[in-house]
């Protein structure tokens, strides 16, 4: 029965053939660093989950995004929980993906024919630090405000456009509701949609190339 | 003997699976929870609402009243608006009915000419007691419990 079921879609979707394709190749000898990649994919998939089962109570707005959060730590049944896994899961990304970047520098695996994979993946870095900057002002409290004057502030001084650019990123001249608004699109929407394009590609080629094996003393 | 051993592939495919649904089991019950939380609870509660006093309320004809209660949703708190007539038949018999109409909840209103309350939505039509004379509602409007202290009537609001 099962099997008859397996057979029907495989022809149709080809697992087989799928399975080959993504995941059946050749890897280096086992060497715990190289996990790290699947370790951000992991944390950015967790991310991704807990992160749309917040904004089932979260509201962006100034008047009730702290109460909101407050009410998801303290109303809802696992609120605390889904909302920690969140919390601790961006900062062990931040970490993961970095280690992993560093990983990556140290056995030099960025070099042909891997180097896009490397522009990517620096890319994506970029992206997970825009993450954890636009999601720290989501609570609204008083860390998250006076951590974003400082942020945006930072890009305030750039020579020229400095004005400009503090005003793209805060909607305006000061850090207010629209401020809050974007930096919720800008974390729920715009972010991961890139990330995941990005991610995409990431994987694309590492399927393509395999991955690199640690150079050996001999090397 | 030989048979007896798992294999290397073998124990990594029934690791990975047994982790995983060690995984999304432990994800997966607060996860239900947290989504349907709003369903479990229970809200309810009942107030004495003071009307004030009964001369408000002169024999005969239905009188209108209107209160409001507010309530925490979440973060926010929402205020309601609740209402009904006063129908004085004697000095101390009375009956106190909810506007609400007993069909889909509109609110209805009365009408001095045809001594009736008619509801905005459907046009059912109701007696001045309560009763209908027309229209879908399945059953008379609801009546308010209510006490007279003194010369203050106040009725009984629940909820939930």
């Amino acid at each position: 029965m099962w099997k008859k079921i397996y057979i029907w879609l495989d022809e149709r979707l080809g697992f087989d053939d799928m399975y080959k394709m993504l995941l059946d190749r050749p890897e280096p000898h086992g060497n715990w660093w190289n996990t790290l990649g699947s370790a951000s994919l992991f944390l950015f998939i967790m991310q991704g989950v807990t992160g749309i089962f917040l904004t089932v109570y979260y509201t962006p707005s100034p008047d009730h995004a702290y109460d909101s959060v407050q009410y998801i730590m303290n109303g809802v049944a696992f609120g605390w929980l889904i909302r920690g896994i969140h919390h601790w899961g961006a900062t062990l990304m931040v970490l993961v993906v970095f280690i992993h970047m560093l990983r990556v520098f140290f056995s030099a695996s960025y070099k042909y024919p891997r180097e896009l994979t490397w522009m990517v993946g620096s890319l994506l870095f970029l992206l997970t630090l825009g993450m954890g900057f636009t999601g720290y002002l989501l609570p609204f409290n008083q860390r998250a405000y006076w951590a974003t004057v400082v942020g945006t502030n930072i890009g305030g001084v750039v020579p020229g456009v400095g004005p400009f650019i503090l005003k793209a990123l805060r909607g305006g001249t000061d850090v207010s509701a629209l401020t809050l608004s974007r930096f919720f699109s800008i974390h729920i929407w715009m972010l991961p949609a890139t990330l995941a394009g990005s991610i995409g590609l990431h994987l694309y080629l590492i399927m393509r190339h395999g991955e690199s094996a640690h150079p050996t003393l001999d090397d | 003997m030989a048979s007896n051993r798992i294999s290397r592939r073998d124990f990594v495919k029934v690791t990975t699976a047994a982790l995983g649904s060690i995984m999304t089991v432990a994800m997966g019950i607060p996860v239900i929870g947290y989504l349907i939380d709003p369903a479990l609870k229970t809200e309810s509660g009942e107030a004495w609402i003071p009307l004030g006093p009964l001369e408000n309320f002169p024999i005969g004809t239905p009188t209108p009243f209107s209160f409001t209660r507010s309530n925490i949703n979440g973060w926010e708190k929402t205020v309601n608006s609740y209402g009904g007539f006063v129908i004085r038949e004697s000095d101390t018999d009375l009956v106190v009915l909810s506007s609400v109409c007993t069909h889909l909840g509109c609110t209805v209103y009365w009408l001095e000419d045809k001594q009736q309350y008619e509801c905005p939505c459907h046009g059912a039509h109701f007696t001045a007691e309560g009763e209908v004379i027309d229209g879908p509602p399945p059953r008379p409007l609801d009546e308010f419990e209510y006490r007279i202290e003194g010369d203050a009537l106040s009725i009984l609001f629940k909820k939930g």
